[in-house]
C-alpha cells in the first residue's frame, strides 16, 4: 500500500487532491452511464456498466488488457456506432440527456465530446488545417481572423503553441510523438467539447513526452471533464480525481483515486493494484 | 505416325533406364547392409536423365536437319536436265509432287515416269532413314543407360545430382520470362530500326499526316505520321477516364465506407464479372448498340453525333475499365488506417466530410498510382477502338468523329502481308514500339507511387 | 468568477448555435454524396446488364434457323456419269485414287443445282411462277454439295428419291425471321418477289419449318453458305491454343517463379527481375502479337495463322500472371511448414516440392484456370500472327491454319450480310462468354473445394 502511495506525484494539486479524497466527488456530475452493455456480434463485450463522472474533473479507466475499459470509453462518445456489428445497450446521459437517443444528432454530439487516441492520428494536413479542421466543418468561424484565433487559442491551451507559431503551414506528421498527441489534444479542443475522452493517450509515447501530457491533462480539468482510459496505475494516481477498475468487462470498483489505490474494498482491486493480476 | 513411334521409343527408354537404375540401387542397398547415400527413385532418375539426354540430342538434331537431307536426296533422284530446266518455284513444286506420290495422295495432272520413280525411291528412303535415326537413338540411349548405371553406388550422390538438374530446369524457366522482355525490347527495336531507314524518325514522330501507301505502287512509301495517331489515342483514353473515373471511384467508396454487407458481397462479384468479359464483346457491344444510340441521341439534340467515333469507343472503353478502377481503389482506400478516420469521426465529422476531406486526400497518391495504371491500359486497348472508333486517322479534335488510334493501326498495317520488308507494315513495329514505351513508363512511375503510397502506411 | 461563467455559458450557446446551424447542410450533402455513390453502383451493376441483355436479345433468336424438307429425285438424265471406280479393277493404290479422283470430278461437274430445283418445284404450289435462278436463291448454296457428297458416298442412289434437309439460305432466313423490314421497296430487298412469296409459301405449307441453328456449333466457317457457317473450326482452334498453353505455362512459370522465390539467391538482379515480370503482366496483348510476329513467323517460320504459333503467344501473355500468383502462394506458406520439413533432414529441394508446393496447390490451379480464361478472349495478338484470314476447315493438327473463337466472332462482325451476321455474331459472343463462364465456374468451385480440404 505504501509504496503505491508513494507513487503518488507529490505536486501542490496532487497533494490538494489526496488531501481532499472527498472535493472530487462533491463536483456536479456530467455524465451518468447506467447499466451499459456492448455486444460485438454474439460476443458479449461489457457487463451492465453504471458510474457517473464528474464535472471539470480527471476520471481513469484501469485494469487489465481487454477488459473492456476502451470499450466503454468509445460507448460515450459513441465511436462503437462506426464499428460494424456492435450493439450497445444501457443509457448513458449527458447532462440529462440521453445520448442514444434517435433524435440526437451524433455529429452534433462529437463536437461535444472530443476524444484523443492511443496512437497519436494527426491528419496529413498542415498543423493550422489540423487544428482548424473541426471549427470549419462545424462551421464555428465566420471569418479567417476568427479561424485563427481558434487555432491559435487552441494550440496554446495544448501548451504546443510556443513550438510550432512559426511553422503552422508544415505538415502535422513532421513533428514528433509528443508534439503529435498535443496536436490531437489542440485539435479536439478546438471544437470546443465539454468533455475530452483519452483513450491511453500516452503508452506511444516516451517518459519526457508522457511526463509533458499529464501535465496538460492537469491544466484542462480546470475547463474540460476528461476521462482516460489507462494502463499506467501509476499515471491513474497521478492524474485522476475518480478512478474505475474494470475487469473481464465488469465494472469492479469505482471511488476517490486516493481510495481506490491505498484502501480498496474489492479483492479483485486490490490483486490488480498488488500487481497479482493483469 | 512417325511421332508416335518416337514419343513410344522414349518413353520406353525412359522406363527402362528408371526402372534399370532403381532395381541396381535397390539391389545395393538390400545386398552389403551398405548405407546408401540416395534412395532408390533418385538412382532410378538418375540412370533416365543420363540415358534420355543422348537421345532426345539425336531425335533433335534429325528434326532439325532432316528436312534438308531430305529434300537435297529427292533432288538427287531427279534427272539432271530436268533440274536445270526448272526454275527455284518450279523445282518446289515438283518435289511437292514427288512427296505427295510418295505418301500415297493423288497429283493433280500426269505423273511423269521420273516422278513414280523418285516417289518410290523417296518411300524408301524415308522408311530407312527413319529406321536409323531410331537405332541411332536408341543405341545412344542405351549406351548412355548403361554407362549411368555403372556408376552407381553406394556413395554415388544422385539425389544431389537430379536435384541439380532439377534446379538447371527451373533456372532455364525463369530465363523464359526474361527472355520474352528481351525479346519483345530486342523485336520491336530491330524492327522499328529498319523502318526508320525507310522513313525518317522526325518524319514519325512529329508528322500530322497517316497515309500509308499500302499497295506498294507509285514508288512513294506513303506518310507515316504518328501525331493523328496519338491524338485519336489520347481522346479515346480521355472519354474513358471521364466515365471509368467517377463511377470506379464512388462505386468503391461506397462499397468501402456505406454500403451493407450483403449489398457488397453481392455487387463485387457482379462487378468483376466485367472485369473478366473479352474486349471483342465490349467492340460489339459499342458497335451494334452504343454507337447507334448516341448518334440517335445526337440527332435528337441536334449534334451530328457519328456511330462510329472516339465518342463511342471511349465510353465504351470507359465502362471495361470501370472494374479494374474500382477494385484497385478499393485496395487502396483499404490501405489508409482507421485510426485516421476515427481521428474525424472523434471530431464529430460526418461519413462524406471525413471520405471527402480525410481518406481521400491521404489516399491520393495511391489514387494517382490507380489512376495511371487505368490509362495505361486505356492506351493499349485494341479491339474496342477496332470495331467502334471507326478509322480515320485524321489530326483534329472532334470526338463525334471517327479517329484512329495507335493499336488499330498496327492491326491495319499488320493484316495485310507479312513479309516485313516494306515500310507499310515494318511501321506496326515502330508504333509498337511507341506503344510499349508509353504504357511501360506509365506502369514504372504508377508501381512506384503505389509502392511509396504502400511504405508509408506500414 | 459570475462574469466569468456568464460569458462562458453564453460563448456555450453560441457555440451550439452554429453547430446547429450547419448540421442541416452538412446533412443534406451526406445524403448527397450517399446517393452518388449508390448511383454509380448502379450505374456499373447496368452496364453489366445492359451487356448481357443486348447480346442475349440479339444472340438468342439467331440459334434458330429455317430447314427445307425436300424430296430428292436422284434423277438419272441429271446424274450422266458411269459407275464409280472399284478397287479391284485397277492394278495399284495410285491408279486407283487417281481414277476415283476424276470420277468425283465429273460428279461435281453435273448440274446438282438442277436436282435441287426440281425439289423445290415439287414442293411448292402447283403452276407457281418463279425461274431458276430465284427459286435457287431459297435453298442455302450448300445444298447441292450436300446431295452431291450423298450420291457419291452412296452411289446406288441413283434413280432414287429420298427425303433431305438442307438449310434455307441466309437471305430467305432473314425474310421468314423478319430480320429485314418486309415494308422495304424491292430494291433493298435481298430476295426476288416470287421468291419471297414462294418462301411464305412454305413456311405455310410445312416445307420449311424452324429448328435449332446446330450448324452454328457443329459445322466449320463458310464463305459462300453463310447459312452453314459455324464454330467448329474456332472451337478446335481455340482448344488447341487452350491445351498449349496449359502444357507449357503453368510448368514454365511455376517453375519459374519457384526459382526465383526458393532458389535465386536475393540480389539486385532477382529485384530487377520481379519489376521485370511485374510490367509483362501490364504490357497490352497487341505487342506479344508483334513479337509473335517477329520472332515465331518471321523468324522461326512457323505456319502463319497455326495454333501453336497462337498458343505460343498467349502462353509468352499468360506467363508472367502464373507466376506472380504462384510467387504469392509461396509466399503465402507459412514459415513453421519450411522449417519442420528442413529440421526433419529434407533438403531444399525435397521440403519445395514435397511440402510447399502441395500446399499452393489450389492458389495455382485457380490462377491458371483464370488466366486461361483471359487468354481465350484475346483477340488482338492472334490478328496479327495471321488469323484474320477466312478458314474453312477444322485444323487436323496445331500446325494447320485456324482460326479461335474471338478471331470468328470478329470476322463474323465485318460480314456484309449484317442482318444474317449480327445475330450470329451475337450467338457466337453466347458461346465464348459461356465457356467463360464455364471455366471461371469451375475456377471458383475448385478454389472453395480445394480451400475447404486444406
Amino acid at each position: 500500500m505504501d509504496m503505491v502511495a508513494g507513487k503518488i506525484r507529490t505536486t501542490q494539486q496532487s497533494v490538494d487532491t489526496a488531501m481532499n479524497p472527498l472535493d472530487a466527488l462533491e463536483r456536479p456530475i456530467r455524465l451518468t452511464a447506467r447499466d451499459v452493455t456492448v455486444h460485438y456480434g454474439a460476443k458479449q463485450a461489457l457487463f451492465g456498466i453504471s458510474i457517473d463522472i464528474p464535472d471539470r474533473a480527471v476520471t481513469s479507466f484501469i485494469g487489465p488488457s481487454g477488459c473492456g475499459k476502451s470499450t466503454f470509453l468509445r460507448c460515450i462518445n459513441r465511436m462503437n456506432d462506426t464499428i460494424e456489428g456492435a450493439k450497445v445497450g444501457g443509457t448513458i446521459k449527458l447532462d440529462g440527456e440521453d445520448i442514444y437517443d434517435p433524435s440526437l444528432d451524433v455529429v452534433e454530439l462529437r463536437a461535444r465530446i472530443g476524444m484523443v487516441f492511443q496512437k497519436p492520428n494527426p491528419f496529413p494536413k498542415s498543423i493550422y488545417d489540423n487544428v482548424a479542421y473541426g471549427p470549419r466543418i462545424h462551421g464555428l468561424a465566420s471569418s479567417k481572423a476568427d479561424l485563427d484565433e481558434i487555432v491559435v487559442s487552441s494550440l496554446r491551451k495544448a501548451g504546443l503553441f510556443e513550438e510550432v507559431k512559426d511553422r503552422l503551414n508544415e505538415p502535422g506528421t513532421g513533428l514528433s510523438g509528443g508534439q503529435q498527441q498535443r496536436l490531437c489534444i489542440a485539435r479536439a479542443i478546438a471544437v470546443g467539447p465539454e468533455v475530452i475522452l483519452m483513450d491511453e493517450p500516452c503508452s506511444a509515447l516516451d517518459p519526457i513526452a508522457t511526463a509533458v501530457i499529464e501535465e496538460l491533462i492537469d491544466e484542462l480539468r480546470e475547463n474540460y471533464t476528461i476521462v482516460i482510459v489507462t494502463h499506467s496505475m501509476q499515471q491513474a494516481a497521478r492524474v485522476s480525481q475518480k478512478t474505475a477498475f474494470f475487469h473481464l468487462g465488469n465494472l469492479i470498483e469505482e471511488g476517490p483515486t486516493e481510495q481506490i489505490f491505498t484502501n480498496p474494498v474489492n479483492k479483485q482491486t486490490q490483486d490488480y493494484i498488488m500487481g497479482r493480476i493483469g | 505416325m512417325n511421332a508416335l513411334i518416337v514419343a513410344g521409343l522414349l518413353l520406353v527408354l525412359l522406363g527402362v533406364a528408371y526402372q534399370s537404375g532403381w532395381s541396381r540401387s535397390r539391389a545395393l542397398a538390400t545386398a552389403n547392409g551398405v548405407k546408401v547415400h540416395s534412395r532408390p527413385q533418385y538412382h532410378g532418375s538418375y540412370v533416365a536423365i543420363w540415358a534420355m539426354i543422348p537421345a532426345l540430342v539425336i531425335l533433335l538434331l534429325w528434326a532439325w536437319l532432316g528436312g534438308g537431307f531430305t529434300r537435297d536426296y529427292i533432288v538427287s533422284q531427279i534427272p539432271q536436265e530436268t533440274v536445270l530446266a526448272l526454275d527455284q518455284a518450279g523445282l518446289n513444286a515438283t518435289v511437292g509432287r514427288i512427296q505427295a506420290i510418295a505418301s500415297g495422295y493423288g497429283v493433280v495432272g500426269e505423273v511423269q515416269p521420273y516422278e513414280q520413280a523418285a516417289g518410290a525411291a523417296l518411300r524408301s528412303f524415308q522408311f530407312l532413314s527413319f529406321a536409323i535415326v531410331l537405332v541411332l537413338a536408341a543405341v545412344a540411349g542405351g549406351g548412355a543407360l548403361l554407362y549411368a548405371r555403372s556408376r552407381i553406388n553406394a556413395r554415388l550422390r544422385a539425389r544431389n545430382a537430379v536435384e541439380r538438374v532439377v534446379g538447371v530446369v527451373l533456372l532455364v524457366c525463369s530465363a523464359v520470362a526474361i527472355l520474352t522482355t528481351v525479346g519483345i525490347v530486342a523485336s520491336l527495336i530491330t524492327e522499328a530500326i529498319r523502318f526508320f531507314t525507310f522513313i525518317h524518325p522526325f518524319d514519325f514522330f512529329f508528322g500530322t499526316v497517316w497515309a500509308p501507301n499500302n499497295a506498294g505502287t507509285g514508288g512513294h512509301y506513303g506518310s507515316y505520321g504518328l501525331l493523328p495517331l496519338l491524338s485519336g489515342t489520347l481522346m479515346i483514353t480521355a472519354i474513358a477516364m471521364l466515365v471509368a473515373v467517377p463511377v470506379g471511384l464512388m462505386a468503391a467508396i461506397y462499397l468501402s465506407q456505406y454500403a451493407p454487407h450483403q449489398l457488397r458481397a453481392v455487387a463485387k462479384p457482379i462487378i468483376e464479372i466485367l472485369a473478366g468479359i473479352p474486349t471483342i464483346v465490349f467492340g460489339f457491344f459499342a458497335l451494334v448498340t452504343v454507337g447507334p444510340f448516341l448518334r440517335d441521341m445526337g440527332n435528337f439534340v441536334g449534334l451530328s453525333i457519328n456511330a462510329t467515333s472516339a465518342l463511342t469507343a471511349g465510353v465504351v472503353m470507359g465502362i471495361m475499365i470501370i472494374p479494374f478502377v474500382s477494385s484497385l481503389s478499393d485496395d487502396i482506400l483499404n490501405q489508409v488506417p482507421r485510426t485516421l478516420r476515427d481521428g474525424a469521426y472523434g471530431l464529430g465529422a460526418t461519413q462524406s466530410e471525413t471520405i471527402r476531406n480525410v481518406l481521400l486526400p491521404a489516399a491520393l497518391p495511391g489514387i494517382v498510382g490507380a489512376f495511371l495504371l487505368a490509362v495505361s491500359r486505356a492506351i493499349g486497348e485494341t479491339m474496342i477502338v477496332v470495331l467502334a472508333a471507326g478509322n480515320a486517322p485524321v489530326l483534329r479534335g472532334n470526338p463525334f468523329e471517327p479517329v484512329a488510334t495507335i493499336t488499330v493501326s498496327i492491326v491495319n498495317q499488320l493484316t495485310g502481308d507479312t513479309d516485313f520488308t516494306g515500310p507499310q507494315s515494318l511501321v506496326g513495329f515502330a508504333l509498337g514500339l511507341t506503344l510499349f514505351v508509353i504504357t511501360l513508363g506509365l506502369n514504372i512511375v504508377a508501381l512506384y507511387i503505389v509502392r511509396r503510397f504502400r511504405e508509408q502506411y506500414e | 468568477m459570475a462574469t466569468d461563467t456568464l460569458s462562458t455559458v453564453e460563448a456555450s450557446t453560441e457555440r451550439t448555435r452554429k453547430i446547429r446551424a450547419s448540421l442541416r447542410r452538412r446533412h443534406l450533402s451526406e445524403a448527397i454524396f450517399r446517393a452518388l455513390g449508390l448511383a454509380a453502383i448502379i450505374v456499373a451493376l447496368g452496364f453489366v446488364a445492359l451487356l448481357f441483355i443486348d447480346v442475349f436479345r440479339k444472340g438468342i433468336p439467331a440459334f434458330v434457323q429455317s430447314n427445307l424438307h425436300l424430296s430428292v429425285t436422284f434423277s438419272p438424265e441429271v446424274i450422266d456419269v458411269g459407275p464409280a471406280p472399284a478397287l479391284a479393277d485397277f492394278p495399284s493404290q495410285a491408279e486407283y485414287q487417281a481414277a476415283s479422283l476424276a470420277w468425283q470430278r465429273q460428279v461435281a461437274m453435273l448440274n446438282w443445282n438442277q436436282i435441287i430445283e426440281a425439289s423445290l418445284r415439287e414442293a411448292a404450289p402447283e403452276g407457281f411462277e418463279i425461274d431458276s435462278r430465284q427459286i435457287l436463291s431459297i435453298p442455302e448454296t450448300n445444298a447441292r454439295h450436300q446431295v452431291r457428297e450423298m450420291f457419291v458416298a452412296n452411289p446406288s442412289l441413283l434413280g432414287q428419291t429420298v427425303n433431305v434437309d438442307v438449310l434455307a439460305s441466309a437471305n430467305a432466313d432473314n425474310w421468314i425471321k423478319g430480320n429485314i423490314n418486309r415494308d422495304l421497296g424491292d430494291a433493298q430487298q435481298q430476295l426476288s418477289p416470287p421468291a419471297r412469296t414462294l418462301i411464305d409459301a412454305f413456311v405455310d405449307n410445312g416445307t420449311i419449318t424452324s429448328g435449332f441453328a446446330w450448324s452454328i456449333l457443329t459445322n466449320v466457317d463458310s464463305r459462300s453458305a453463310p447459312a452453314a457457317a459455324g464454330l467448329l473450326g474456332a472451337f478446335v482452334g481455340t482448344l488447341y491454343m487452350m491445351l498449349i498453353v496449359i502444357v507449357l505455362a503453368v510448368p514454365i512459370g511455376v517453375a519459374a517463379a519457384i526459382y526465383l522465390e526458393e532458389f535465386a539467391p536475393k540480389s539486385r538482379l532477382t529485384d530487377l527481375i520481379e519489376v521485370n515480370i511485374n510490367n509483362l503482366a501490364a504490357v497490352p496483348s497487341i505487342v506479344f502479337g508483334l513479337l509473335g510476329a517477329a520472332v515465331f513467323i518471321n523468324w522461326m517460320h512457323l505456319p502463319i495463322s497455326a495454333p501453336l504459333v497462337g498458343g505460343l503467344v498467349l502462353t509468352l501473355m499468360t506467363l508472367p500472371t502464373i507466376i506472380i500468383a504462384t510467387r504469392g502462394a509461396l509466399l503465402g506458406v507459412s514459415p513453421a511448414l519450411r522449417q519442420a520439413a528442413l529440421g526433419m533432414g529434407a533438403s531444399k529441394t525435397q521440403m519445395v516440392f514435397h511440402h510447399v508446393l502441395p500446399v499452393t496447390f489450389p492458389s495455382i490451379l485457380t490462377a491458371t484456370i483464370l488466366g486461361v480464361a483471359h487468354a481465350l478472349g484475346e483477340t488482338a495478338p492472334l490478328l496479327l500472327i495471321g488469323m484474320k484470314a477466312f478458314v474453312a476447315s477444322v485444323p487436323a493438327t496445331p500446325l494447320d491454319q485456324a482460326t479461335a473463337l474471338p478471331v470468328q466472332i470478329y470476322l463474323w462482325q465485318g460480314n456484309e450480310n449484317r442482318n444474317f451476321f449480327e445475330p450470329r455474331t451475337a450467338a457466337a459472343i453466347m458461346v465464348l462468354l459461356a465457356v467463360m463462364i464455364l471455366l471461371n465456374g469451375v475456377a471458383i468451385y475448385l478454389r472453395s473445394r480445394l480451400e475447404k480440404r486444406s
